[in-house]
């Protein structure tokens, strides 16, 4: 073939793009190729691509999303995992004139994957997904406000996983960093792929989350049960509501700032570039302006978590329910106003990193308020110590230390000396790890009977929480201490043989982890075999306080068969108290919306337009730009977007479940 | 039965106030009017500052701004249940605090990181 169709048809993809010389991706592109061609070969042999399509795919119902997006959290935490582990090894071996196993090229890629991954691919769609099942639930709601939409926004997340993971074995990965600054992320320094598999797949995700955004906050606003007044709201939903608002109002900022870059690399604007008038330093205060409020995205919902949890398990009501509410307001606007100290030693002036400094600090009373209204909810409560609730009083120990190593970074004169050190590194894990991944189990094991029916199984819980718990403290204390003695991040080999100690038992910890997420995985098969032990029917495992435990475990499609009117912001619990009958007659058919694959195709396209821009596949891009409108616009031509369950189907269920009450009742 | 039907709260005053004739012709003569008179301040060069001119038909642009959200967005405070209006102030807020925070950031960062080149002359 002449060389100049070759690249017309291929752009900058030719074989030596393919990672060829790295022994060790070889080796898990091929263990990836042999687990895949498994897995496609066991759907295929048990005739589940029908079944998956029809039922999970296409799926408009929030449930089914939510749970998809968990099963995608999980399968990329593995490979986010995995990159920590390799560089945990690379650290503790890389001394003494060894230079590790991993070459600086392979290494750089995976300390910035690591970080993409597990915030955008692991945590987002953790969250997402948890929001997603619960609320509508929680507020006695049907289905969320836009369900296609819904579909739409968790195939465009998948479809930005897709185009990370392509990066593993097609081309490479950024070597940036996880925010990929400028210049470094520009042509003249990145001039392969990675960076713009960064910027796709970051944007086709993006989109995902925005609109999953937007979706939610209506949701809530506009589809609480009758009598549900803001005030009434579960906490889950009020963090939830708090969340999707910083998500709208934050997710177009990155979009803008990485829309820029892309124009820099593709175009050759000089918007961030160190020639004509460009300022790289923009990029880094933009870039922020996203990236701050961020980390609330990521840790409010699981505040609503820590607090359904503990009011619960302690069978109080929750303490200073109000307080609560306006602390996660008042962190919601705080969220807007720290940023900066994401980079006081760019060279602000005092009175700038004095302002932001203190704004840090403020931030640290809301979230004190938070845990002392835990902490007030369990004083003289009944509490049981279930999974859940152990997750959460691990939260509050090991929360509260990241805490206060954040607000000793808030301090500029320190910052100055901590500023991107292994100290850093410490306390962002402590308290991401330690909020975000602890509320996160402590969410899961609390809400799975409420999703399949049957509670987790209690022992590999405990196993894995224990080697979760342990294994954090032994692999984040060292890089405290390290930090303080003044190591930097993203080192990969070292020169003080002195250090390696503390690198070793950091190491341990991460080996510590592997074993939580192990037993994490053995406890959700453990739990699947002994599901007729553990099987949830009464819909509320837990004796729980708020309006998802009404329903049936697993709920029906449309969650309730009549809206329940809510008197309390306890609604479940007061329905208990009040002697509340479920209905048993007068079943009117329920109006639904129809499942579509209109979501999976589109991100499919999505997926098509990132890689062609990435490899410079004009063709391809232009191609699947314009198949993706059309069939954007085609999909508004749909007119069978909705359907109505019979009232003979829905009776059915509700009988089916007033036999299974009426059997426990009668066993107990 | 749509999910619809049961909102929370009260649809006396919600939903967003439908537009009449009026109201638009009113939006749209003031929509011209605004954007008129900047292009005739820069075209007949009415006032001799240029920075006078800038800062003038940025607050053309803003009063534009309000214009379009009353006369064409329909928002007013009653709309969606006092939503809108909320949703604007939060809007507002933040878009002050990223904008205002951002020029002082960059101007700082600027004159603390950026010297231009006789400056760098000048510097010991």
């Amino acid at each position: 073939m002449p060389e100049t169709l070759t690249k017309f048809i291929f752009g900058r993809l030719t074989l030596e793009s393919l990672p060829l010389h790295e022994p060790i991706v070889v080796a898990t592109f091929i263990a990836v190729a042999l687990g895949g061609l498994a897995l496609l070969g066991a759907v295929t042999y048990f005739r589940l691509w029908g079944y998956l399509w029809r039922e999970w795919f296409t799926s408009v119902d929030h449930k089914k999303i939510g749970i998809m997006y968990m099963v995608l959290g999980l399968v990329m935490l593995l490979r986010g995992f995995s990159d920590a582990i390799m560089m945990r090894l690379q650290q503790a071996i890389a001394f003494n004139g060894s230079e590790g196993y991993l070459n600086a090229h392979h290494y750089d890629q995976i300390f910035t994957a690591h970080g993409v991954i597990m915030i955008f691919f692991v945590a987002m769609p953790f969250v997402t997904g948890l929001m997603n099942f619960v609320v509508p639930l929680q507020i006695g709601a049907r289905d969320v406000s836009f369900p296609f939409l819904n579909n739409f926004s968790f195939w465009m997340t998948v479809g930005g996983a897709v185009l990370v993971m392509a990066s593993l074995f097609v081309g490479e990965f950024a070597r940036t960093g996880w925010l990929a600054y400028p210049p470094l992320s520009g042509i003249g320094y990145s001039p392969d792929v990675g960076v713009d598999y960064y910027i796709w797949a970051l944007q086709v995700a993006g989109v995902g989350t925005t609109l999953s955004g937007i979706n939610l906050i209506c949701t809530i606003i506009k589809m609480r049960a009758p009598g549900m007044t803001m005030m009434r709201m579960p906490v889950f939903t009020w963090t939830s509501l708090c969340t999707n608002v910083l998500i709208v109002a934050s997710f177009p900022v990155l979009t803008a700032v990485l829309t820029l870059l892309a124009l820099d690399r593709y175009v050759g604007t000089n918007f961030f570039t160190n020639d004509f008038g460009g300022n790289p330093m923009m990029y880094v205060n933009l870039i922020w302006i996203w990236g701050h409020p961020e980390v609330y995205i990521l840790i409010l919902p699981l505040f609503g978590v820590f607090s359904e949890v503990t009011s619960t398990f302690s069978g109080k009501r929750l303490f200073g329910y109000t307080s609560m509410v306006y602390a996660t307001v008042v962190i919601t606007i705080l969220s807007y106003l720290v940023w900066l100290h994401h980079f006081f030693t760019m060279g602000s002036g005092a009175s700038v990193n004095s302002f932001f400094g203190i704004t840090t600090m403020i931030i640290s009373i809301p979230t004190g308020a938070k845990m002392f209204n835990w902490l007030f909810t369990m004083y003289r409560g009944r509490i049981r110590f279930e999974l859940p609730m152990m997750w959460t009083v691990a939260f509050m120990l090991t929360f509260v230390v990241g805490g206060m190593t954040g607000v000793l970074l808030a301090v500029p004169p320190a910052d100055f000396v901590l500023h991107n050190s292994l100290f850093l590194i410490a306390h962002f894990h402590n308290v991401i790890i330690g909020g975000v991944l602890f509320g996160l189990f402590a969410g899961i094991a609390y809400w799975w009977p409420k999703a399949f029916g049957f509670k987790l199984d209690p022992f590999w819980g405990k196993v894995s929480f224990w080697c979760w718990v342990v294994g954090f403290w032994f692999a984040f204390m060292p890089l405290y201490i390290l930090g303080l003695m003044g190591v930097t991040r993203r080192v990969r080999v070292f020169d003080d043989p002195s250090l390696q100690i503390w690198f070793v038992i950091a190491g341990f910890g991460a080996f510590l982890i592997a074993l939580g997420i192990l037993s994490f995985l053995i406890q959700i098969g453990v739990s699947i075999m002994r599901r007729e032990q553990l099987r949830d029917t009464t819909g509320d495992p837990w004796d729980a306080r708020t309006l998802e435990w009404a329903t049936s475990s697993p709920p029906p499609a449309y969650n309730f068969a009549f809206t329940p009117v809510i008197r309390d912001n306890d609604a479940w619990w007061d329905m208990k108290k009040a002697g509340y009958k479920r209905p048993l007659s007068g079943f009117k058919p329920i109006h639904m919306p129809s499942n579509t694959g209109t979501g999976v195709v589109l991100a499919v396209f999505s997926v098509a337009l990132g890689f062609g821009l990435i490899w410079y596949m004009w063709w391809l891009a232009a191609l699947s730009f314009v198949c993706l409108i059309a069939t954007a616009i085609g999909h508004t031509f749909n007119y069978h977007r909705d359907f109505d369950i019979p009232a003979a189907e829905v009776t059915q269920t509700e009988e089916a479940r007033t036999t299974l009450l009426a059997a426990q009742g009668a066993g107990a | 039965m749509s999910a619809h039907d049961h909102a929370g709260h009260d649809h006396a005053h919600g939903g967003a106030a439908h537009g009449s004739l009026k109201g638009y012709l009113t939006g749209f003569f003031l929509s011209v009017i605004l954007t008129a008179i900047p292009f005739w301040m820069v075209m007949t060069g009415a006032v001799d500052n240029k920075q006078a001119t800038a800062i003038i038909i940025m607050a053309f642009a803003a009063v534009q701004i309000v214009v379009h959200m009353v006369f064409f967005l329909h928002m007013n405070p009653a709309s969606e249940g006092g939503w809108s209006m909320l949703a604007l102030i939060f809007t507002v807020i933040l878009v002050v605090i990223v904008l205002s925070g951002s020029l002082w950031v960059m101007y700082h960062l600027n004159a603390n990181m950026m010297p231009g080149l006789h400056e760098m002359r000048e510097m010991p």
